[in-house]
């Protein structure tokens, strides 16, 4: 009788840890399209309206914890002065892009005509999020290919950039953070002469954003701000807009610049505590749906 | 209740926890940071019924609830799965082998719990490509958050053992108290078969 158990327990064991492995290598193996990609998406959808509710009955619950955390820091200040900032910001990003576009406006006749102007913004409320933002940080919000959302979509909030779509289903997408490891978005820093790098997230401390390949001899200050340079060449182009707002530089040092090519910039949005997003729906340059981005 | 009837409370009951469990964690607990880290109570949640229930259902449970977080996060199908079938098996098996008696014995187990899916949960995902090299500042972040799930392991074992109170198969509680209260002598007593 004892051995029959213990058979029929390492049996099951082994169907599980059988059946999770095939899984995995399928799913892997897998492109986006494919079967069990569909089944994934098919069941995100059933679930996304029972996620969006349970989101907003639970609203409270994050609102308390919050509250505590808000407290400490002066809820009501922060609040006014974040406001407060985001208007002088807006205002400074102006002057200083105008100030710069003119510059290279002056050295080339070709305008650049890829602006915000061109995207339409879907709001979109934040209904889920992975516990383990280490090394996946996403958002899952309840907009999808039903809104017009598509793989690759721009996503900000706050007035600063936050990611971009990398799922989508009926009502619901997923989107992948600049906070994300995989995360790598190309920026220029809107000093004197507009220096450009790669922002990626520090290992670990994922608040802390990261501008790479920069010039040695870059002159970037504290407080300089960060904006996307929404690259293009022929056959390549960046996912973001150029000129959207990304952060603000908090760690300029001469001897880090120097060695390791980087600067510390903090995000303009409050990428931990979001509810609502915008999702920039605008015109895909290639005219056609964009792939899904496989998950790792 | 017939003994149909209770043979399946315990499935459903088990079912309905799992499927509360991911979407209370996606929808709410994900969002809220503590001390710089989230919250993950799937690993706890599993832990303590493996703790309570066995290693059986702890396994098939702990496969259930990570598909299902799989699924529902889009993430790669079968990495969370395979990790909580480990985790519900092995409290599971330490109920069957040691029964902890302990009040603390859950906060251990939770803590063992919540550093095996964060580490390994850490290790798949670097086996599966994602290129974040292992620094200090990552190291912390595991610790912080083994230290918050073993803050939480307690109240989540106290509320699982809730809702499976009643129909659970073999109460540890109630094992020993029959065996000690009923006739039956305990294990240091009783006569070992060499003598």
């Amino acid at each position: 009788m004892y051995d029959k158990q213990v058979r029929r327990r390492r049996a099951v064991l082994a169907l599980l840890v059988v059946v999770s492995l095939i899984l995995l290598t399928a799913y892997f193996g897998e492109s986006a399209g494919s079967p069990l990609h569909s089944v994934q998406r098919g069941v995100v959808t059933v679930l996304s309206p029972i996620q969006e509710g349970a989101s907003r009955a639970l609203k409270p619950v994050r609102d308390l914890f919050g509250w505590f955390g808000d407290t400490a820091r002066a809820k009501k200040e922060r609040d006014q002065l974040k406001a407060q900032r985001d208007r002088l910001l807006e205002q400074v990003v102006g002057y200083k892009v105008a100030l710069q576009e003119n510059a290279e406006l002056r050295r080339t006749v070709q305008l650049d005509e890829n602006s915000l102007q061109d995207y339409d913004k879907r709001v979109a409320r934040v209904t889920g999020r992975p516990a383990n933002n280490l090394l996946l940080d996403r958002l899952e919000i309840d907009a999808g290919s039903s809104a017009g959302v598509r793989v690759g979509d721009p996503v900000v909030a706050d007035g600063g950039l936050v990611g971009h779509v990398t799922f989508v289903a009926h009502n619901t997408s997923f989107v992948t953070l600049i906070t994300d490891p995989s995360s790598s978005v190309s920026v220029k820093v809107l000093n004197d002469v507009g220096d450009t790098g790669l922002l990626k997230p520090s290992v670990g401390d994922p608040l802390d954003l990261l501008v790479q390949l920069l010039p040695r001899r870059a002159r970037i200050d504290q407080d300089d701000i960060v904006v996307t340079a929404g690259f293009r060449t022929s056959g390549l182009e960046s996912l973001y807009p150029p000129n959207v707002p990304i952060g603000r530089v908090v760690k300029a040092d001469p001897e880090e610049l120097a060695n390791d090519q980087q600067v510390h910039v903090a995000p303009i949005a409050d990428l931990r505590h979001l509810n609502f997003v915008q999702v920039l729906v605008g015109p895909s340059a290639s005219g056609g749906e964009r792939a899904q981005v496989s998950t790792p | 209740m017939n003994r149909t009837g209770e043979s399946y409370q315990l499935p459903l009951r088990l079912a309905a926890l799992g499927f509360f469990t991911v979407v209370v964690q996606t929808a709410a607990v994900s969002q809220i940071t503590v001390f710089g880290v989230s919250v993950d109570l799937s690993p706890l949640v599993v832990a303590a019924v493996g703790l309570l229930a066995g290693s059986l259902p702890g396994a098939v449970f702990g496969f259930a609830v990570g598909l299902f977080a799989d699924v529902a996060l889009v993430q790669t199908l079968g990495v969370t799965s395979l990790l909580y079938i480990a985790i519900g098996y092995w409290s599971g098996r330490l109920r069957e082998l040691r029964d902890p008696a302990h009040g603390l014995a859950p906060l251990a187990v939770g803590a063992a719990a919540t550093a095996f899916a964060t580490i390994g949960f850490a290790l798949m995902q670097f086996m599966l490509g994602v290129r974040a090299p292992v620094s200090w500042l990552l190291l912390r972040q595991v610790v912080v958050t083994i230290l918050v799930g073993s803050l939480l392991a307690l109240p989540i074992y106290a509320l699982v053992r809730r809702v499976v109170q009643g129909s659970l198969p073999e109460d540890p509680r109630r094992r020993r108290r029959r065996a000690y209260t009923t006739g039956g002598l305990s294990p240091l007593q009783r006569p070992s078969a060499g003598r």
